[in-house]
């Protein structure tokens, strides 16, 4: 009750310290305090860095007055002895959604797809929502502030966590009392952006992540297009970007790669986001440094599976129990590259979750000044606030916290949090720690008493030399009852016992017998043991020096430790099927260096060379698959019927283990296409399959250009049910009018834009007029003669040629009419009879292309089918009797003709990219393995060392195994197994977005 | 309307549906295939071989050398491959002609447990996918129903015949069990992680399981009316009548599949997929069960797991003495069940000889079947159900079939699909 008056008095005191002095009062005088409040002898974080051993922090009228070791207090202060305890400022999380209520989800059919945005006045797209302002919808929570303050913040800069731009944030104090005319600090904190869509609409666009790539950039032209005052109609949603853009803006990203996916897209535009981490960010460390982002991390760390059941723990993947390994070293690794980082509560399942993550974080290394300065210093210069937050320097806010220690200790317990001066108090900071072992004689029996547990909420444990009793104990104000079973326990005897604690040494006190005769009670407690203490501390430090595994590029399996190295290889006495006028030759030498193919011939001196017996093998430039859906985080944007601005390469995967079963089965080279969701579908990535390098590393350097168009069921959406009635085009005649309709616009688009007016920049419209003015190529997906006519048509009428026909299985039909127009032909070697239009798909519909002068590929849209696509080739000589030299091309040469890269590869050539197979059978033939494949000079995939990393593999598995079970036995809390399969994606793979 | 436009899509289909070959005559007169190396199925190969066959049936298979007289049409095949018929098993020929078209998909029925469900009668013999199977060299196949938890009754066929009674083999053959799974899926819809986690159900579908047998038990022990349909079907696995194929991959349900079978005294049990199979594999030794591996030509199931995994599989299982066939269900099934030798000829690379690969699609297959005594192999006594092929036909590049024969019959190796190459590889020729 104690306490209670003085917190209230407290209370009272910072509510009318901040009146508004012109609100009538009309239930007593007018008050006024003026006092000051001391607070003495306490160890004083005044910044993380600035540390004051025994000071004074002075404060009033919610703000901090000074803070040193030498004070002057004046006389009005009430002034508080914290002697041995320390002071810090409060914490600080900017990525918060305190206070907000979570939109509801729009209402209707899921399956019914909405095109157009429910709202008027505002972006065509329902997801951009700058307009929404945090304070708004802000409603002060006393319940999540109470949990805040306990876990040592004192202030929180809330948004609306709901749609692709979020709009602004609101800087609030989590102070006890008062209103939000007090605890409001500002109202317009930062612009807040993600990659998830609105849930109050169902609007379509974007499906996937590279169409909220181009949506941004579009909106950020659109934006700049806007405030030059071009366009006439109202657009609140514009008109608010534009408020916002000098504001600080944040961007969930929730994994590294985000992280540098939207700093490059930010880049494009002057935007420097502060990135919301994944917790992933030491996989690619230097990279994520060159972001010169800041970031705010959320400590989720995975928790340890439970692998007691053997048969379900062999499903967990490397890469999982890697990640729960690692990842609690993630915040040192970034402190260590002088990344700098605040914290914050998103994700955790509460705030109280947060302290024992970043303990561990600490215990992995992290620095104890870097963590405080994430959770004070960083977050407040963030936001800007580094004036008045984040510190106790003259003039702050007097957000602080009392503790019996290093904030940063397991034992240490937060007595009080202070925010704008108002104090709330966690733990009563005069209460007695009776944390002990007591004796005492009760009937001539000596008995002990052992208390456990938090300061106050005590455990007890009543026992003799012989005998354990059930006991209870409550301890608060400093007054300690006890109750406990007499000897007999057949028997309702209870003993109770009270006492009030003046000294924790002894408890002296009343002894109530079952038949309600008092006695003393008066127990001493015991000296600790020594002996002990040095062993738990022992235990703790086994505790402190985790292991960790190294990382490995990709961090997963198959990684390797680090990057393969270019290499001088001379293959010895080796088939090479050259692809050029040579053929295939026997006996032959091949050399490479720098990169390069750098000699073929017969009897070539080693030099400096590793030499490679050939002996029985052949040589072959390395398979380019024309048409892949590997390593993309998406395949379609299916929310428009042309999506012409979004692009592959913005979300490449370069950790998808396919590129590695890709590089097991000859492939060196892919393009990775835009699904065929749409008639204009997006622009490819044309990428070498560098496996252990990140995403960027992988595309060809002045790659051609390339995007995805397609035809016939997919795009007409014929079998996606019958709620995908209603898009535009629904048959094969209207097709042609999206085709047509489109490159008009782009011409007249292309036309403004070259007659030096201004222009709206369309990111669409601009990438189809590339197509236009031929500086991209068109590769087609394609199925039946009329619509393959159909498109040859439409583009001589826009005088351009089509480059590539994918998947084209009527092709056969119209093989004079390919010739004419001048396109290649990628198709399938054998697959028809999944949908209507393949009905007349026929094995034999390369070589009839072929032998009527059709460039001719065959390309896989599979990941299982891609790392076999020599087998693929050879059914070529088996349905229409093509050469095998020929049939080898249609997997290498043509397929880098399609793509304009035969310059460089396709083929072992002087001079060409040393991207080469070895193989330990002739290469069309089902018995045949690829032993070596080799990009540019590098071994990326060698067979022995794949035996080597399975080894690995098992082994780190293995231990990661142990060390998991090891922590179940600690006590430690784990998850049920997961077990990731990937999907197989194909030409109609949809990202899975909730 | 809709009566009109499906009125109109039926037309459109039979119209274009005018290509099927015509099966062939009954064997009427003795055929003598010489100077072939031919490939038996049962793990022997002959050069130089001598095969004959007479009313359908083989009647000498031996060494050229034999001084024995020459029976009727003689075809001399020096310098090339003879080989028995590949047999598909677990596939689903003839239930469905085009993915897309649901009109077309008879593949899987409504409900949960369907014993009774029969493949055979909806089996197409006039599919245009069946005939493209034949130029491959897969002569027969077993065309089993999807879906459900039993999801129907097989029946084993050849793919030349007027209709579906002319071309079964052994109809009816066995019952069909997807077994329940381990794992199972988060709703990522819901907001779910999209991963596979422990299958909490687990424990409780196997029990609905064994309290079905135990029900169908109770009823077949003791006839009465009402008749159930559904148990009536599911007798023939307790008599030995109908064989039991279980679908299933992980270790865990491949034990707890075999227990189950042991308990309900099932004296044929066959594992279809088993992609853990080998985890097991004492297992399967010990009571004898085989096989049906899925597809060679599919991915790991895991990022760990070794890149040749499904390629190898086969091998191991092999070379622990357990009676393999090869089978190809999944994405794309039907259309792709011509590549069945390519399946086998995978193995090859990955640790077999060329004799065993063989067998995962003939003799073993067969004995799995329960066809062997008829099919398999090119044994005397057996149905002349063979090809002539230029080259090695496990390998794309020279699988190249000149000729071939089902029960002696001289089948048609044309198909919809060569008919559209003839006419357009003209078409460029003028």
């Amino acid at each position: 009750m104690i306490k209670k008056w003085a917190a209230l008095s407290l209370l009272l005191c910072g509510y009318f310290s901040f009146a508004q002095e012109y609100v009538p009062k009309n239930d007593g005088v007018k008050t006024n305090t003026s006092n000051y409040t001391a607070l003495t002898n306490a160890k004083i974080y005044v910044t993380p860095n600035q540390i004051i051993e025994k000071g004074t922090l002075l404060i009033k009228d919610g703000k901090v007055v000074s803070s040193g070791a030498s004070v002057t207090i004046p006389k009005n202060a009430v002034v508080i002895d914290v002697t041995g305890k320390s002071i810090y400022p409060s914490f600080i999380d900017i990525y918060s959604d305190f206070g907000i209520k979570k939109p509801s989800a729009a209402s209707g059919n899921r399956r019914n797809p909405q095109y157009d945005a429910s709202r008027e006045g505002f972006y065509w797209n329902d997801h951009i929502r700058p307009d929404q302002n945090a304070i708004d919808l802000f409603e002060f929570d006393s319940k999540k502030a109470q949990e805040l303050r306990k876990a040592g913040f004192g202030v929180v800069n809330s948004h609306i966590d709901d749609g692709i731009i979020q709009g602004t944030g609101v800087l609030v104090t989590l102070a006890a009392s008062g209103s939000d005319a007090t605890r409001l600090l500002d109202d317009r904190v930062g612009q807040y952006s993600g990659t998830s869509k609105s849930k109050t609409s169902r609007q379509a666009y974007p499906t996937s992540l590279m169409g909220t790539m181009a949506l941004l950039r579009q909106v950020n032209h659109d934006a700049d297009w806007y405030a030059k005052g071009n366009i006439k109609e109202k657009d609140r949603a514009l008109e608010a970007y534009i408020a916002n853009k000098n504001l600080v803006q944040f961007f969930d990203a929730g994994k590294k790669i985000n992280a540098l996916r939207f700093d490059k897209l930010g880049d494009q535009f002057g935007i420097q986001y502060v990135f919301v981490g994944g917790g992933d960010e030491y996989e690619l460390i230097s990279d994520i440094k060159n972001t010169n982002a800041k970031f705010i991390l959320p400590l989720d760390f995975p928790d340890a599976y439970d692998m007691e059941d053997p048969l379900l723990a062999q499903s967990v993947s490397l890469e999982d129990l890697k990640a729960w390994n690692q990842s609690p070293a993630n915040p040192k690794i970034l402190a260590e590259n002088n990344i700098q980082f605040a914290l914050t509560t998103h994700k955790l399942k509460d705030a109280k979750a947060l302290m024992p993550n970043l303990l561990k974080a600490i215990a992995y290394g992290l620095d104890k000044t870097k963590a405080l300065e994430a959770l004070t210093t960083i977050p407040a210069g963030i936001i800007g606030k580094s004036s008045e937050l984040g510190h106790l320097k003259s003039g702050a806010y007097a957000n602080f916290l009392i503790t019996s220690g290093d904030v940063f200790d397991k034992e240490t317990t937060i007595y009080e949090n202070w925010v704008t001066g108002i104090k709330d108090e966690l733990t009563a900071m005069n209460t007695q720690d009776l944390r002990g072992s007591y004796t005492f004689n009760f009937d001539n029996t000596a008995y002990e008493l052992e208390i456990s547990g938090e300061i106050e909420k005590l455990k007890s444990k009543v026992k003799t030399s012989t005998k354990e009793y059930g006991s209870k104990i409550s301890f608060s104000d400093n007054w300690m009852q006890l109750t406990f079973a007499a000897a007999d326990s057949t028997k309702k005897d209870f003993i109770r016992v009270v006492t009030n604690v003046t000294n924790p040494k002894t408890l002296s006190g009343k002894l109530f017998y079952p038949n309600g005769n008092e006695g003393t009670f008066f127990a001493t407690k015991q000296v600790k043991d020594a002996k002990k203490e040095d062993k738990k501390d022992n235990e703790d430090k086994d505790d402190k020096t985790p292991t960790i595994y190294p990382v490995t590029y990709p961090n997963m399996a198959y990684g390797m430790e680090s990057l393969p190295q270019q290499e001088t290889l001379l293959f010895k006495n080796v088939t090479v099927w050259t692809n050029e006028k040579d053929g295939i030759i026997k006996n032959t030498d091949v050399l490479i260096k720098n990169g390069k193919i750098a000699k073929i011939g017969t009897n070539l001196s080693a030099g400096n060379a590793t030499v490679i017996d050939g002996t029985n093998k052949h040589l072959t430039s390395g398979i380019i698959d024309e048409h892949s859906h590997i390593a993309t985080e998406s395949v379609n944007e299916a929310g428009h019927n042309s999506t012409a601005e979004v692009t592959i390469e913005d979300v490449l995967d370069a950790e998808d283990v396919d590129i590695y079963r890709n590089l097991a089965g000859g492939v060196t080279s892919i393009q990775i296409l835009h699904g065929s969701a749409n008639p204009i579908g997006g622009r490819s990535a044309i990428i070498k399959l560098k496996w252990g390098e990140k995403a960027d590393n992988l595309v060809y350097q002045n790659s051609p250009k390339f995007i995805k168009f397609a035809l016939g069921e997919n795009v007409k959406q014929a079998n996606w049910g019958d709620n995908a009635k209603t898009r535009f085009p629904q048959t094969r005649m209207g097709v042609e009018q999206v085709f047509t309709d489109y490159f008009q616009r782009a011409q007249e688009y292309d036309a403004l834009k070259k007659s030096g007016k201004p222009y709206r920049k369309d990111l669409e419209l601009e990438t189809i007029a590339e197509i236009l003015n031929k500086e991209r190529f068109v590769s087609c997906h394609s199925y039946v003669q009329s619509e393959i006519n159909m498109l040859m048509k439409v583009a001589e009428k826009f005088n351009f040629r089509i480059n590539t026909f994918t998947h084209i299985l009527e092709g056969y039909k119209v093989a004079d009419k390919m010739v004419e127009h001048g396109v290649g032909g990628s198709t399938f070697s054998d697959w028809w009879a999944y949908k209507y239009e393949v009905n007349d798909a026929i094995p034999f519909n390369a070589p009839i292309m072929h032998n009527a002068g059709v460039l001719v590929a065959i390309n896989s849209d599979d990941a299982e089918m891609s790392r076999r696509l020599n087998q693929e080739a050879a059914k070529s000589v088996k349905y229409g009797d093509i050469s095998e030299e020929d049939a080898w091309k249609f997997v290498t040469l043509n397929p880098a003709k399609l793509l304009h890269i035969d310059d460089r590869v396709g083929s072992i050539k002087v001079g060409k990219d040393a991207d080469v197979v070895l193989w330990s059978d002739n290469p069309l033939s089902i018995y045949a393995k690829a032993e070596k494949t080799i990009i540019e000079g590098k071994v990326y995939f060698d067979l022995e060392r794949d035996a080597k990393l399975r080894e690995t593999i098992k082994k780190e598995k293995n231990e990661l195994t142990m060390l998991m079970l090891q922590a179940k036995n600690k006590g430690l809390k784990t998850k049920p197994i997961e077990k990731k399969e990937k999907e197989l994606l194909h030409c109609d793979s949809i990202d899975h977005q909730h | 309307m809709r009566t009109l436009k499906i009125l109109i899509l039926t037309l459109c289909v039979s119209a274009i549906s005018f290509a099927q070959q015509t099966p062939g005559d009954k064997q009427t007169q003795a055929i003598t295939i010489e100077g072939a190396t031919a490939h038996l199925g049962n793990g022997d190969v002959i050069e130089n071989a001598l095969i004959m066959f007479e009313n359908g049936t083989l009647t000498f298979v031996g060494s050229a050398n034999s001084k024995i007289a020459r029976k009727g049409t003689i075809i001399d095949a020096k310098g090339k491959h003879v080989y028995p018929g590949f047999i598909a098993p677990n596939a689903t020929l003839g239930l469905v002609e085009v993915d897309a078209v649901r009109a077309s998909d008879d593949e899987d029925e409504v409900g949960a447990m369907n014993p009774h469900i029969r493949s055979l009668i909806a089996y197409n013999t006039e599919s245009k996918v069946v005939e493209s199977m034949r130029p491959n060299g897969v002569l027969m196949a077993q065309i089993t129903p999807r879906g459900g938890r039993i999801s129907g009754t097989s029946s084993v066929v050849q793919l030349d015949a007027w209709n579906w009674e002319d071309a079964a083999i052994k109809a009816d053959d066995a019952i069909h069990l997807n077994w329940p799974s381990n794992y199972s899926r988060g709703r990522w819809w819901l907001g779910e992680p999209n991963v596979l986690k422990e299958n909490k159900n687990y424990a409780k579908e196997i029990e609905e399981l064994t309290n079905y047998f135990a029900q169908s038990k109770a009823y077949n022990a003791n006839k009465t009316t009402p008749k159930d349909l559904p148990f009536e079907a599911l007798n023939g696995l307790m008599d030995g009548s109908k064989r039991l194929f279980v679908h299933v991959d992980y270790e865990k349900g491949i034990t707890d599949a075999i227990n189950f079978a042991k308990a309900e005294n099932i004296k044929h049990l066959v594992i279809v997929g088993g992609y853990e199979a080998n985890n097991v594999a004492h297992l399967l030794k010990q009571n004898n069960v085989p096989v049906l591996l899925q597809r060679t030509h599919s991915r790991p199931k895991g990022d760990d797991h070794d890149y040749d995994l499904p390629y190898k599989l086969a091998t191991q299982l092999v070379n622990s003495g357990i009676l393999v066939g090869l089978e190809n269900a999944g994405d794309m099934e039907r259309m792709n069940t011509r590549n069945l030798p390519f399946l086998a000829g995978t193995t090859v690379a990955h640790g077999l000889t060329k004799a065993q690969a063989l067998s995962l699609i003939t003799l073993n297959t067969a004995k799995i079947l329960g066809v062997d005594d008829i099919v398999g192999s090119l044994e005397v006594g057996k149905d002349a159900t063979l090809f002539i092929s230029q080259g090695d036909a496990l390998d794309m590049r020279t699988n190249k079939l000149d000729q071939a024969f089902i029960q002696g019959r001289t089948i048609s190796l044309e198909t919809h699909q060569t008919e559209l190459y003839k006419r357009y590889s003209e078409k460029y020729k003028k």
